[in-house]
């Protein structure tokens, strides 16, 4: 059997597919899907190698689009996914995540939908928008927007989602119920005395060390952390970092302690790469030390950000790791960080990047 | 119910694989079009209306030369004019 490695792109203008061996050294680009739509995030479900665009369209509104054959053939539904009549309607899909029988959506404004027919219909998963909080929550600089999914491994009744800037919330009971889990991260834009409350934090990214769902990682507006409670407690993991500020996090396919960042100057100072130098960071302690891995990106007059979903690694061994930009590139390494080469450029902003194995 | 015809955008060939450019039903209201074409074209509806529910922001409806609502009235052998309007980035 040969491996394929597909890196699954959703861009300002459609979604992009770029495949490989795995050696991962020469790549093939082939896009744009969707009709061009805004597609904020592309991803796969690896038990059946069906590929999920999630986007939204200023004349035709929200969709999740469909490709059972690596891209050749696209189909869309947006089959109950809308709230009640009446309601704020939906803008957008922000996010999609496969989980076991089960694929579900988080939508701006935010709210969570679930389908167990594989994309081609939505049930609303009402229970989150229930939270007694829901009034109190306020749209970050990308809108209200629930852009983070994260099943459980092996249990379906269990998942935590992430909404900026409301936080992060968990439910043990198919989605009946949730509970803000946002102890310990900073909310450094309220008053000094209501730095840490309940919810409202700003978080950016949630992603899960591999099968294991105690241990979450987040990329915050103020911050970086680390729970090892399934997100009870958050700690600071940002000393040593350049800045507390970036947008996404990726997770090793493998090691609990070894997570990706990619930190931006700050907030309100050009949300760029520090110095104008490219930089992704690396933890191989689960975020008590950080090395700064440089090999092959730009180090001078580089003023791109990256988004919130535009990290992602491969499950092959060494890990991959890629990024995409805002000004359209696609950076890649094949060794775990160490080396870099820009596979893509030219794109339209890229919203998120995700990657799918297969052996054909 | 009175015979119209939808006139549908040209980005409909490829939303709807098969689906003509006129579509032949009958609708007393702009609202019962838009039923009418999501029965034989499941989703067109949502690609057309919010579910306020309303005509999408930036979905232009005409009949008779004037903007319509869902609530509009369709009078038999009227032409219902579904176009995109400026938008996108």
């Amino acid at each position: 059997m040969a491996t394929q490695v597909l890196v699954l792109l959703g861009t300002r203008k459609g979604a992009f597919i770029l495949s490989s061996d795995a050696g991962r050294a020469d790549w093939q680009l082939r896009g744009p899907f969707c009709e061009a739509w805004p597609i904020n995030h592309c991803a796969a479900d690896p038990a059946t190698g069906a590929i999920y665009a999630a986007g939204g369209n200023e004349w035709f509104g929200p969709a999740v689009w469909k490709s059972t054959d690596r891209g050749a053939s696209w189909t869309h539904s947006s089959a109950g996914l809308a709230y009640g009549e009446g309601e704020e309607p939906i803008r957008s899909v922000w996010s999609v995540a496969p989980s076991g029988e089960r694929l579900y959506a988080g939508v701006q404004p935010a709210g969570l939908f679930r389908s167990g027919d594989a994309g081609a219909s939505w049930q609303h998963v009402a229970g989150l928008r229930d939270h007694p909080s829901r009034p109190h929550w306020a749209p970050g600089a990308g809108g209200l927007i629930l852009h983070s999914l994260v099943p459980h491994p092996r249990d379906p009744s269990r998942m935590w989602v992430a909404i900026s800037a409301a936080g992060v919330f968990a439910t043990e009971d198919g989605g009946a119920t949730w509970e803000p889990r946002n102890r310990g991260t900073r909310a450094d834009f309220n008053p000094p005395d209501q730095r840490y409350p309940e919810f409202g934090q700003c978080v950016h990214c949630l992603v899960m060390a591999p099968g294991q769902p105690d241990r979450l990682y987040q990329q915050n507006h103020c911050g970086m952390y680390r729970s090892d409670d399934g997100g009870r407690d958050w700690q600071s993991i940002e000393a040593g970092l350049p800045t507390s500020f970036g947008f996404p996090a990726a997770a090793h396919p493998r090691d609990r302690a070894t997570l990706f960042l990619l930190p931006l100057n700050g907030a309100i100072e050009g949300r760029y790469v520090p110095d104008g130098a490219a930089a992704v960071w690396r933890t191989r302690d689960g975020g008590d030390t950080w090395q700064a891995l440089r090999e092959g990106l730009p180090q001078r007059n580089a003023f791109f950000g990256v988004l919130r979903q535009a990290m992602a690694t491969d499950r092959l061994d060494p890990a991959g790791v890629y990024f995409g930009t805002g000004t359209g590139a696609l950076y890649a390494s094949a060794d775990e960080g160490a080396h870099w080469t820009c596979i893509a450029q030219h794109l339209p902003t890229i919203s998120s990047v995700e990657t799918l194995v297969v052996e054909d | 119910m009175p015979p119209v015809t939808v006139i549908l955008p040209p980005a409909f060939a490829t939303l709807f694989p098969g689906s003509p450019r006129r579509v032949a039903l009958e609708a007393a209201t702009v609202a019962e079009a838009m039923a009418a074409l999501d029965a034989r074209f499941p989703g067109m509806r949502d690609r057309l209306c919010e579910s306020t529910p309303a005509i999408r922001r930036h979905i232009n409806v005409f009949v008779g030369a004037e903007r319509a609502t869902l609530a509009t009235a369709l009078m038999p052998g009227e032409e219902v004019l579904v176009m995109t309007a400026i938008s996108g980035g």
